[in-house]
């Protein structure tokens, strides 16, 4: 187990490092939006992570309360933790990429909005988990907020696009195929497979590290 | 006993206290009141300002109720040491909060009317579906989360932590459709919004009837 992690990390480093020579070096520059198009091959892939990470909280959630297995409840907390940092990767990014292009670093646009109301559901699961000192009952509780919270991503989702939009449509994945040149979409998928890689290492080590942590207190 | 049975004993067990202590819904009522004169110290006597924000004062309003009645949701029963009584009984108590809700909702409903000088007669029909709809959603999850934060340090600020985020798309719902109903659009024209609340409504009532065991249990 330890040793499969540790191959996770040196992989999730070396596709890192291919990632940013493929982001920064090979993929051209973009015409219109110049080098700051670049943030792009972090920021997409950061969200992935932000919603796998918080796929993965519903379904261990529901399988901790249907086998009350500790080893799902620690999956869904970690899990969770990597899901908020990813999530603020994506916002800081955002911003980063919005300052220069918008002219802003913050609007309340439809994806923006919802990103970081995912941003403070999960933070205040963290919270949640964190006030009770009971292992059993912070496990199940959380698990329900899991849950809750995960079913309300989709009407999160519609209620703000239909509230407003702003961001640039997706220009990955719409009809009629894809607006980005072939190099592009490589250093991209580069990207998307090293930060799940990374997203699968970091899970391991801290639900590992929850563990050990048990371990100790008990 | 059956489900629907149990419920309606826990229900009316609530009723009950509630009658005869009246604690929650007259302070509430006062709250309402408070907040009215909030809401127009903040703004000043500028009545079109005053009707441009109605939608969002009102909702808002009733998000600031529901917070301080629905956190109160089990504060009785573990003053009292009834949670194991609950749990003989597990009935879901979220419809004690919707009826107690809709109350306090009508009471401020009524304040801003009077206080603000508003013609609604025509609109009320349609307000009324909005406001039912509303505080479905805000009653189911509000229950949910009190049951959860009940036993939890910081319990005060860990419910509005929790529940805030989860309620945007009900938010976003119920203040658009309340801006067109008040403007006398027909309810057609809001019908997505409608739809979206209807939806929470469901998921959020399955979500806790589903779940409220979980929290139960110690």
């Amino acid at each position: 187990m330890r040793r499969a992690t540790s191959v996770f990390g040196w992989l999730a480093a070396a596709g890192l490092l291919a990632g940013l020579v493929m982001g920064f070096g090979v993929a051209p520059r973009e015409t219109t939006q110049g080098n700051v198009q670049r943030i792009m091959y972090l920021h997409v892939p950061s969200v992935w992570v932000a919603y796998v990470a918080f796929a993965v909280v519903f379904v261990a959630s529901i399988a901790y309360l249907a086998r009350r297995a500790e080893a799902a409840d620690r999956l869904a907390h970690a899990s969770a933790e990597v899901g908020v940092l990813f999530t603020g990767l994506t916002i800081a990014t955002g911003s980063i990429w919005g300052k220069p292009t918008w002219g802003t670093w913050w609007t309340w646009d439809a994806r923006l909005t919802s990103v970081a109301i995912l941003f403070v559901m999960y933070i205040g699961y963290l919270l949640l988990r964190g006030m009770i000192e009971e292992r059993e009952r912070a496990a199940r509780y959380a698990a329900v907020l899991g849950i809750v919270a995960a079913l309300n991503i989709p009407l999160v989702h519609f209620s703000v696009v239909w509230w407003r939009t702003l961001h640039q449509p997706p220009s990955l994945m719409k009809p009629g195929g894809s607006a980005m040149p072939g190099i592009m979409i490589v250093a991209l998928v580069v990207n998307f497979v090293a930060f799940s890689l990374l997203y699968v290492y970091f899970v391991a080590k801290r639900a590992r590290l929850l563990r050990l942590e048990e371990e100790a207190a008990a | 006993m059956t489900f629907a049975r149990r419920a309606w004993v826990v229900v009316w067990k609530d009723l009950l206290v509630e009658r005869r202590s009246k604690e929650t819904l007259n302070a509430l009522v006062f709250f309402s009141l408070l907040l009215l004169f909030v809401f127009q110290f903040a703004l000043g006597p500028d009545r079109e300002r005053l009707a441009a924000t109605l939608p969002g004062l009102l909702w808002l309003g009733f998000i600031l109720a529901g917070l301080l009645g629905l956190g109160r949701t089990f504060v009785l029963e573990r003053e009292n040491d009834c949670w194991e009584g609950l749990l003989l009984a597990p009935g879901d108590k979220s419809a004690i909060y919707l009826l107690l809700m809709l109350v306090v909702e009508a009471m401020l409903l009524a304040l801003f009317v009077i206080f603000f000088n508003l013609e609604i007669a025509a609109a009320l029909p349609g307000l009324a579906l909005v406001v039912l709809l509303g505080t479905v959603g805000l009653a189911a999850v509000g229950t949910l989360f009190a049951a959860m934060t009940a036993q939890v340090r910081a319990r005060e600020l860990l419910f509005p932590v929790l529940l805030l985020p989860v309620q945007v798309p009900v938010l976003l719902g119920t203040v658009k459709a309340t801006e067109a109903v008040l403007l006398g659009e027909p309810l057609g024209a809001v019908a997505h919004w409608l739809k979206l609340l209807a939806a929470a409504d469901v998921i959020y009532v399955a979500a806790g009837v589903l779940t409220f065991d979980f929290l139960l249990e110690s």
